[in-house]
C-alpha cells in the first residue's frame, strides 16, 4: 500500500543526519578516512551511508513495485488507498506495521554492520600494536 | 520470486564488489546496498504475507509467480539503471566531461 514511506521518511532524517555529522568531521580536521600512522579508520559519516544506501535503494525498488500493482498513481491523491477512509485507515495501519518493521529491520542490520567493522577496526589495531611490539 | 531474485541480485552485487578493486569508482557498494535495502523489506512484506496465509504462502499460482518474476526482473533492471546513472554522474572516467568539452571545442 504505502509501507515503502515509513523507511523513506527515515532516510531523508538519516541523510541530514550524515550531512551534519559530515560537516562536523570536516570542520575537526577528519577527511574521508582517518588515517593514524597505524591503521586506517573508517569515519561515522560513512557508515551511516550504508545504512542511507539501504533506505533510499530499498524505498525506490519498492516504490516501483507500488507502481506495478497499481498503488500509486500520477494524480492526486498519489496513493490509490487515500482516496477513500476506508481504505486509508488501512494503509496507516500497514505503514504503522510493516512498514515500521521494515525500517526497523534495515537498522538493525545497519547496526550489526557498524557493530561488525568496529570489532574488524579493534582486531586490526590490535594486530598493529602487537607487530609494533615485536619489532621493539 | 521478487525478494529470491532481488537477493540473488544482492549476492551477485555484492561478490562483484567483494572481488574488484575498482569498487569505490564503479560504485559497487551503493548498488548491493540498494539490493540489501530491498531484499530486508521484501523479506518483512514475506513475513506479514506469510503470518496471513500460512502454508499458502509457499504454493502460489503459477500466473502470480510469473508477473512476481517479470516484476523482479524489472526491479533488478530499475536497480541497475539507477546504479549506472549515478556512475555516469560521477564520471569517475572523465569520459563524459571530455565528450562535452570536445564537442563545445
Amino acid at each position: 500500500m504505502a509501507c515503502f514511506l515509513i523507511p523513506a521518511g527515515e532516510a531523508v532524517i538519516t541523510t541530514i543526519t550524515q550531512k551534519i555529522i559530515e560537516h562536523k568531521e570536516s570542520s575537526a580536521g577528519k577527511t574521508t578516512e582517518e588515517v593514524s600512522e597505524k591503521s586506517v579508520k573508517m569515519p561515522f559519516s560513512a557508515k551511516i551511508k550504508w545504512l542511507n544506501g539501504m533506505l533510499w535503494g530499498g524505498s525506490a525498488l519498492l516504490a516501483f513495485e507500488h507502481i506495478w500493482h497499481g498503488e500509486i498513481i500520477p494524480v492526486f491523491p498519489f496513493l490509490t488507498n487515500a482516496a477513500n477512509p476506508e481504505d486509508a485507515a488501512a494503509m496507516l495501519h500497514e505503514m504503522g506495521t510493516a512498514g515500521v518493521a521494515m525500517a526497523a529491520l534495515v537498522t538493525a542490520v545497519w547496526g550489526a554492520m557498524v557493530g561488525i567493522s568496529h570489532i574488524i577496526e579493534k582486531r586490526s589495531e590490535k594486530s598493529d600494536n602487537d607487530a609494533e611490539v615485536e619489532i621493539k | 520470486m521478487t525478494l529470491l531474485i532481488t537477493v540473488f541480485a544482492a549476492i551477485a552485487a555484492t561478490l562483484v564488489w567483494y572481488f574488484n578493486t575498482r569498487r569505490r569508482e564503479l560504485k559497487l557498494g551503493a548498488l548491493a546496498l540498494m539490493f540489501w535495502g530491498a531484499s530486508l523489506m521484501w523479506l518483512v512484506d514475506a513475513v506479514f504475507e506469510y503470518a496471513e496465509l500460512g502454508a499458502e504462502f509457499f504454493s502460489p499460482a503459477a500466473a502470480d509467480m510469473l508477473n512476481d518474476s517479470y516484476l523482479g526482473l524489472c526491479v533488478v533492471a530499475l536497480g541497475l539503471t539507477i546504479w549506472l546513472g549515478m556512475l555516469l554522474f560521477s564520471d569517475p572516467k572523465g569520459v563524459i566531461r571530455n565528450a562535452l568539452t570536445n564537442r563545445k571545442k
